[in-house]
């Protein structure tokens, strides 16, 4: 058995009376692409902001590559190679897609303290960038302002900034949310390249690209985990069956 | 980065070539009036300018930012008072107090965000303006009149119209173009990221705060060294000079310009003081047009001049 | 001791008059989300007016009623005018556009009033010492202070705390999606509010006149006071506005009347008269610097958006 990438113990976490996160444990091998679907309000973005830093547990540990990273700042859980993407697009509005991906690289590239030098000309930080925007298929776009991207290209272009920072496991809120079908089924093929290369947790609303791309599946209701295993196991699991009925997205269609 | 020519380039390059002659023709006109007010305008130039690289690159609405100009003032003339003429001395002492008073501010105030940060800056200069107001040893309320200017072991004459202008008008163009590099560099652009999407720069590897406190801390030191011309400029320096007035001032000549643009707080300190000047030769009561004014200019023209430029530039 | 409890209740005083004017700030800042500068200007213009109309009608009460309710006019009349198209905008903005306001009002006093400031004198019966225990006198006039901002501040919990106008602020404060949600005429509660906002400022403005001359400028000082408070405080929180302000008020008041001979024990007299002015002035922005490191949302934060 190999050690987990990322280990989740037993995380709480309350908004006043409510459990968002309730007593929620989860691993992450290296290589494996995990997903956590749930239906809305399962804590699923909330679960994603504890492991990224943007909210702490109430209590619970989250372990890293080995690493404590529980109350760790999300500056340097990216440091550590964790990286994410936003649910809803998150982007540097104002600057170009190159810029964008650039100025990643620049944070994993040593110390931003450079006062004098046009980073804009650093070379090494202009390719990174490119190979970022080639990877995620957004070669000819570099110049052009976010503000002018298309919503898919913006998904995109959030990959691209996450792979930027070279990072050890990839972080997914979502990644499809608002494509459309063609746009949805560039981005599964996409993921299902960057699977080869790096360690993935995808929290998707689209059972289909779930299915299509997981190793393994963990259902989140009222943030607890309520089942986990493989696609094949969550399919046919009873309780799960059960959380999903009445959701649009009756597990049951696929199967 | 290639030099385009359009209207902006073309207003600024005009602007800059007017600053740099202004004393040949102020010595043909025998119009010596015009020397001075434009050595005034030129060190609220440099003290706008330092504004902008918080205000419009770093997206920090300082409201304080008189302070620094009374603390670099405020080195000068304790120092002379005390018997330290050397401009060696006080100038680096004005700047490094300048320093460590953005320091210790930023790191308090940067725990804030928006309006409290507003609020906070400007509640911090007030402070410090009460402080002066208790130095009574240097004149308390009153100020402190400066009897000597800065010397510089004969290198250069502060006391000489023409010679102060000159290292007035370096200093501003030095400050234009120290804040361009910085703007350009890895660190001008993680700055400009942070105020664009914090969040998101956190997120790929950034302690937003740090940065902002540098950049809190430069556009502070900048600041200081005009309140070091301004202390030789006007051989005084009292509490009067950091009212939160003058920081209010500061933001608006930031704001005539163009927030975020290299030099439109230049163009509008020019605007701000020459319209002050040309109002208040025809009434006393010229902020009667100057505040209504302002009021229309945020309702209006957003984006200050170099905005209007650009417009006219791409239409 | 005597002093003590004088000096207690002057600091009370004039931390009941901050409340006044933070009052309106918060309110409108929590409601609106507008950060309005140009608050101690109608301040000050409750002042010139109350000055004004005592003057002219020779009833100190009717001259007051008079200030109070032409205050209430103009702040409404500025929120129409002007502010109302600030809304929604940044708070840069608004700041530069109320501080233009400061500019205007500040030269429109001077030129209608003139540059050298009025008096506003207390009649008779509002002059003489009270018996407040037994061998301690004070103001009659300081007292009725105590005693009108302490009704106001029972009136605008009562309003704000129990009736259906209240209960709209309140969800305003916390909320401002909602009241929008609400199918209410947001723009008469807003005008309202800011009417109300700016008769607190002309109440404090012209409660404090008769204690302090008339005169440009006495709204900004104030102001900045009134900022301490609410950031203190919490934006948009009365409650926290109440108690930063009697807080404030307190301190500032105290530190001025007895930190001089405080200083006078460990330092040399001369330094104590130079350290003791400067220190008691700084009081307040320290405790508003402690109060930011440990809390940067303020003591009484409103429910956050």
């Amino acid at each position: 058995m190999v050690d987990p990438l990322l280990r989740v113990e037993k995380l709480v976490r309350r908004f006043g009376g409510v459990l968002a996160t309730d007593n929620l444990s989860l691993d992450v091998l290296p290589g494996e692409l995990h997903a956590i679907i749930g239906p809305n309000g399962a804590g699923k973005t909330t679960l994603i902001s504890q492991l990224t830093g943007q909210l702490t547990p109430n209590s619970g540990a989250i372990h890293f590559a080995g690493r404590d990273i529980t109350r760790l700042p999300s500056y340097r859980r990216s440091r550590l190679g964790l990286a994410r993407s936003f649910q809803i697009t998150s982007l540097l509005p104002d600057f170009t897609a190159a810029d964008n991906v650039a100025l990643a690289a620049q944070a994993h590239d040593g110390h931003s303290f450079r006062f004098w030098g046009a980073a804009r000309r650093e070379k090494h930080l202009r390719e990174a960038a490119q190979a970022a925007l080639n990877r995620v298929g957004l070669a000819r776009r570099g110049d052009v302002p976010v503000s002018e991207l298309s919503h898919g290209e913006q998904r995109e272009l959030e990959l691209a900034v996450a792979l930027a920072t070279r990072p050890q496991m990839l972080l997914l809120d979502e990644p499809m949310a608002g494509l459309g079908a063609t746009e949805s089924a560039r981005m599964v093929a996409l993921l299902k390249e960057l699977r080869q290369e790096v360690t993935i947790v995808l929290v998707e609303h689209d059972m289909e690209a779930v299915f299509a791309l997981a190793d393994r599946i963990t259902v989140l209701v009222y943030g607890r985990v309520i089942a986990s295993g493989a696609p094949d196991a969550i399919k046919s699991n009873e309780e799960v069956r059960r959380a999903y009925l009445g959701e649009q997205h009756a597990v049951t269609s696929h199967g | 980065m290639k030099l385009q020519i359009n209207v902006r380039n073309v207003v600024v390059a005009l602007v800059a070539l007017g600053l740099l002659l202004l004393p040949l023709y102020s010595a043909a006109t025998g119009n010596i009036f015009i020397l001075t007010l434009f050595t005034r305008i030129v060190i609220f130039a440099l003290a706008a300018a330092s504004l902008n690289l918080i205000m419009g690159y770093g997206g920090m609405m300082s409201f304080g930012h008189a302070a620094y100009l009374g603390i670099g003032g405020y080195a000068v003339g304790i120092l002379a008072f005390e018997g330290i003429g050397s401009g060696f001395i006080q100038w680096p002492v004005a700047l490094a107090a300048s320093a460590l008073y953005a320091l210790v501010i930023g790191a308090l105030s940067l725990r804030t965000r928006g309006v409290y940060f507003i609020m906070i800056t400007l509640a911090f200069a007030q402070m410090a303006y009460y402080v002066a107001s208790g130095l009574s040893r240097y004149g308390g309320d009153d100020g402190l009149t400066i009897y000597r200017r800065s010397t510089f072991g004969g290198l250069i004459d502060l006391s000489n119209r023409v010679q102060f202008y000159y290292l007035c008008l370096f200093c501003l163009f030095g400050g234009v173009y120290l804040i361009w590099r910085i703007v350009n560099s890895r660190f001008g652009m993680v700055v400009q990221g942070i105020r664009s999407n914090e969040q998101r720069m956190q997120a790929i590897g950034y302690h937003a705060n740090r940065y902002r406190l540098v950049c809190f801390v430069i556009s502070g030191t900048i600041c200081g060294l005009a309140g070091a011309l301004l202390a030789n400029n006007t051989d005084f320096v009292s509490p009067a000079g950091m009212y939160w007035t003058r920081s209010g001032e500061l933001m608006v000549m930031v704001v005539f310009g163009g927030m975020g643009s290299l030099f439109g707080p230049v163009i509008g300190t020019i605007l701000f003081l020459l319209l002050e000047e040309l109002l208040s030769q025809f009434t006393e009561y010229w902020a009667l047009v100057m505040g209504p004014l302002l009021l229309l200019i945020v309702l209006f023209a957003r984006g200050g001049i170099m905005g209007l430029l650009g417009r006219v530039g791409r239409g | 001791m005597l002093v003590l409890i004088e000096q207690s209740l002057n600091g009370l005083q004039f931390g009941l008059l901050l409340f006044l004017l933070a009052a309106g700030l918060t309110l409108v800042f929590g409601i609106m989300d507008f950060v309005n500068l140009a608050h101690g200007s109608l301040y000050m213009m409750g002042a010139y007016f109350a000055a004004t109309f005592v003057a002219w009608t020779g009833s100190f009460l009717l001259g007051v009623v008079l200030a109070l309710g032409a205050t209430l006019l103009l702040g409404i009349a500025l929120e129409f005018v002007a502010l109302r198209h600030l809304y929604g905008r940044d708070h840069l903005d608004q700041v530069l556009a109320t501080f233009g306001l400061i500019l205007f009002f500040n030269d429109a006093v001077r030129l209608i009033w003139g540059p050298a400031g009025l008096v506003l004198p207390l009649p008779a019966w509002l002059t003489v010492p009270v018996q407040i225990m037994p061998g301690v006198f004070y103001p009659a006039y300081r007292l009725s202070i105590i005693v009108v901002a302490l009704a106001v501040a029972a009136m605008l919990y009562v309003v704000v705390m129990r009736t259906r106008v209240g209960m709209l602020i309140r969800a305003g404060a916390s909320n401002r999606e909602m009241i929008g949600a609400l199918g209410i005429n947001i723009k008469l509660l807003f005008t309202l509010v800011f009417g109300l906002g700016a008769a607190l400022a002309g109440l404090a403005g012209l409660m404090q006149a008769p204690i302090l001359t008339v005169q440009i400028g006495m709204g900004e000082n104030i102001l900045i006071l009134a900022f301490v408070i609410i950031v203190i405080g919490g934006i948009g929180s009365i409650r926290g506005a109440f108690l930063a302000a009697i807080f404030v008020g307190m301190i500032d008041t105290l530190g001025r009347a007895f930190l001089p001979d405080l200083l006078r024990m460990v330092l040399s007299s001369a330094a104590a008269s130079t350290a003791a002015p400067a220190l008691s002035s700084m009081l307040i922005y320290l405790l508003m610097a402690i109060v930011l490191v440990l809390r940067p949302e303020g003591l009484f934060p409103a429910a956050r958006r």
